[in-house]
């Protein structure tokens, strides 16, 4: 995972609340064998509207998607999460998560921030008037600034440490390298092997 | 304070412990695997450019998209056959033992585990698929993972988890004829219902469980998932030891006399308490079905199919009415009136030798009613070539039954192996969920014993109902 520090991007507005994952990935996709790729059929429904927010021309490049209130509700795909990435997503935000998809986007360095409704509704009103507005999420201080707005936003303490220091799960169980050679000295040779 | 059997099976795999609400590091002995929630996570290996830590602590089987017929040919469904073949060029790639269809050792993943011998008591067990569970029968703690946990076990051999509570599931007394532990098993899901072993470890004790053979066992705990817990156990004892002795992964000479006394010592302790206990009567069960759309609506085949308005909890009522629609049926009806369109023996809950044996018992010189269609399907190529040899297979043919290839077949409609639209199922799997075995699809998940008779008479029917 890459390393998480300040992120400047711009933002798309999804006025929209209670996204559940079905919307943000159909099932249809699921039968795939790869992980990238989902951006395709990312919120694929709502994109056959040439109106719907991703459509417009300068929001096609945001990294930031800024999402009304019970954001990732539904079934626990881990897909939904991949789709938001590999389109080019690098932060929602949202006064209010699905309990599963945020724990699912921190896995995968998806920064879920987590910031009163206020915030989201000023969000929304700056980059509706100016769609290239930069935004900046400080992961070090939890701050987003954007314009002369300057707002704090929440993140589970454990994701924060690992997306600071680009760590996943994989590689902080790695960083255990030494307690897990230890272990498999130690374990009984009668225990069986595949091979 | 002493300990359970499954808290023994998790102080034994501590890499480290969590300090603080940090989850603990536990070391996986087992990984299995499948093709279907497989193919991401080699691909999130390939992309960080990670090994797989111990392929040979590490083996795949083919079995959820596998066809039971023809199987010489290329799969002709395109998605079925791209995640087989992904499978097939993870596995080349990064080292892990695969059994592909067309080997010997080919079935469905928990079923291939134990009869190699490489499900062993005291072990952790993981796969990408919830009826993992199964292995628990060895006194091993075996449950099922996500996709991201899969490319986390095939990286580091470990997962960071929180521990699970404990639950018992006491069975007493003895089982009367014509009872299987399929019968115990949806008697307790009726019982605690599909969410009661929720975030627990389920531990199988008490004299109907000890009575059991290692078949009868797997069965119990495979479908522990279907009351909502994580896993399900038995504490390993003589039958256990004599299951696993000789098999190709089995230890031997000196390391198997280490290991048998390891074993013993894995029970739970006297005076080890569990968060939750619950008790049955063994002796007092009778063959049960289900009639609803998920396992806890089951009842005893003697009973009639219930009135939603005589339900007093209104989420249940609702999910009841919803399943009499979804399934066609009248309250009132007796279970024993229900016609049956197909009859389905297999599956990793009852797709093993034993399972086999119990129905070509009650097919021995009957036959399939007339216009009913019974899948006869062995849970591994060797459960088939055991049947065979046994002279299993004639009967099933002579019968009028439909035998075919390893895999999981109708268990779910992943394959070409489904129900048609309407069709009514009597199954011996673990799921009656709408659509489970073909889109429209009724299933009343049943034993082996009770398909047997059903097949034979057209209606839902028990061994007792056959003249
Ligand atoms: S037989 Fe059914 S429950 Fe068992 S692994 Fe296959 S699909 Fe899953």
């Amino acid at each position: 995972m890459e390393k998480f520090t300040v992120h400047n991007g711009t933002g798309a507005p999804l006025r929209r609340s209670n996204v559940d994952t079905d919307q943000i990935i159909p099932a249809e996709y699921l039968k795939r064998i790869t992980r990238s790729g989902f951006g395709d059929g990312l919120f694929s429904a709502w994109r056959e509207d040439p109106e719907f927010v991703l459509n417009k021309e300068h929001h096609t490049e945001a990294s930031i998607l800024i999402a009304g209130p019970d954001f990732g509700t539904g079934s626990s795909r881990e897909h939904a999460v991949w789709a938001l990435q590999d389109y080019g997503f690098e932060v929602v935000i949202s006064s209010r998560f699905a309990d599963i998809f945020r724990g699912n986007a921190g896995k995968s360095g998806l920064l879920p921030a987590l910031v009163e409704a206020e915030v989201v509704e000023k969000l929304w009103e700056l980059v509706e008037d100016d769609p290239t507005a930069e935004i900046e999420i400080d992961l070090i201080e939890l701050k987003i600034r954007a314009g002369d707005l300057e707002a704090e936003f929440v993140v589970d303490g454990h994701v924060r440490h690992r997306m600071l220091q680009g760590l996943d799960d994989i590689g902080i169980s790695l960083g255990q390298a030494e307690e897990i050679d230890s272990f498999e000295k130690n374990r009984p040779v009668f225990k069986p092997t595949t091979v | 304070m002493g300990l359970t059997l499954a808290e023994k099976v998790w102080r034994d795999h501590l890499v480290s412990s969590g300090q603080n609400d940090d989850p603990d590091l536990l070391y996986i002995d087992l990984h299995l695997i499948h093709e279907v929630t497989s193919p991401q996570a080699f691909e999130g290996l390939r992309l960080a450019k990670r090994p797989v830590r111990r392929p040979d602590l590490t083996l795949a089987t083919e079995d959820h998209n596998v066809p039971t017929q023809n199987i010489e040919l290329p799969i002709a469904d395109p998605i079925s056959r791209a995640q087989v073949e992904a499978l097939r060029e993870n596995c080349a790639e990064f080292g892990v033992p695969l059994y592909s269809l067309g080997d010997e050792e080919q079935g469905i993943v928990h079923v291939v585990g134990p009869q190699l011998g490489l499900t062993q008591p005291g072990m952790t067990v993981v796969c990408g698929d919830s009826h993992t569970s199964t292995h628990g029968a060895f006194g091993a703690l075996a449950f099922g993972i996500g996709t991201s946990e899969v490319e986390h076990v095939l990286a580091t051999q470990t997962l960071s988890l929180k521990p699970f509570k404990t639950m018992a599931v006491t069975v007493d007394g003895e089982l009367p004829a014509g009872v299987t532990a399929k019968d115990v098993i949806l008697a307790v899901i009726a019982k605690i219902g599909t969410g009661g072993g929720q975030g627990h470890v389920i531990e199988y004790r008490g004299a109907a469980i000890e009575s059991l053979s290692m078949e009868g066992r797997m069965t119990i705990c495979n479908m522990s998932i279907e009351a909502g817990a994580r896993a399900g156990m038995i504490a390993p004892d003589a039958t256990t030891f004599d299951y696993i002795e000789g098999r190709p992964h089995a230890p031997a000479g000196e390391e198997w006399d280490e290991a048998v006394e390891y074993w013993r010592g894995l029970g739970t302790d006297q005076d080890a308490e569990f968060d939750t206990e619950i008790v049955l009567d063994g002796s007092a069960l009778t063959p049960y079905v289900t009639w609803g759309t998920n396992p806890g609506q089951g009842l005893p085949l003697a009973a009639s199919v219930p009135d939603p308005g005589q339900i007093v909890d209104d989420h249940e009522k609702v999910a009841a009415e919803r399943a009499l629609q979804y399934m066609d049926l009248q309250p009132g009806t007796a279970l024993r009136d229900i016609d049956v369109d197909v009859v389905f023996v297999g599956s990793c809950t009852n797709g093993r030798i034993e399972d086999l044996r119990e129905v070509a018992e009650l097919l021995r010189g009957r036959t399939v009613a007339d216009g009913l269609h019974m899948y006869v399907v062995p849970g591994s190529v060797r459960v088939g070539l055991q049947a065979e040899e046994e002279g299993l297979v004639e009967v099933f043919q002579r019968a009028g039954a439909d035998w075919r290839n390893a895999g999981c077949s109708m268990c779910l409609a992943m394959n070409p192996d489904k129900l048609r639209p309407g069709q009514r199922a009597a199954s011996t799997s673990n799921r009656n969920f709408e659509g489970r075995q073909g889109p429209g699809g009724r299933t009343h998940l049943v034993s082996p014993q009770v398909a047997a008779a059903t097949a034979v008479s057209g209606k839902l029917a028990s061994p007792a109902d056959l003249a």
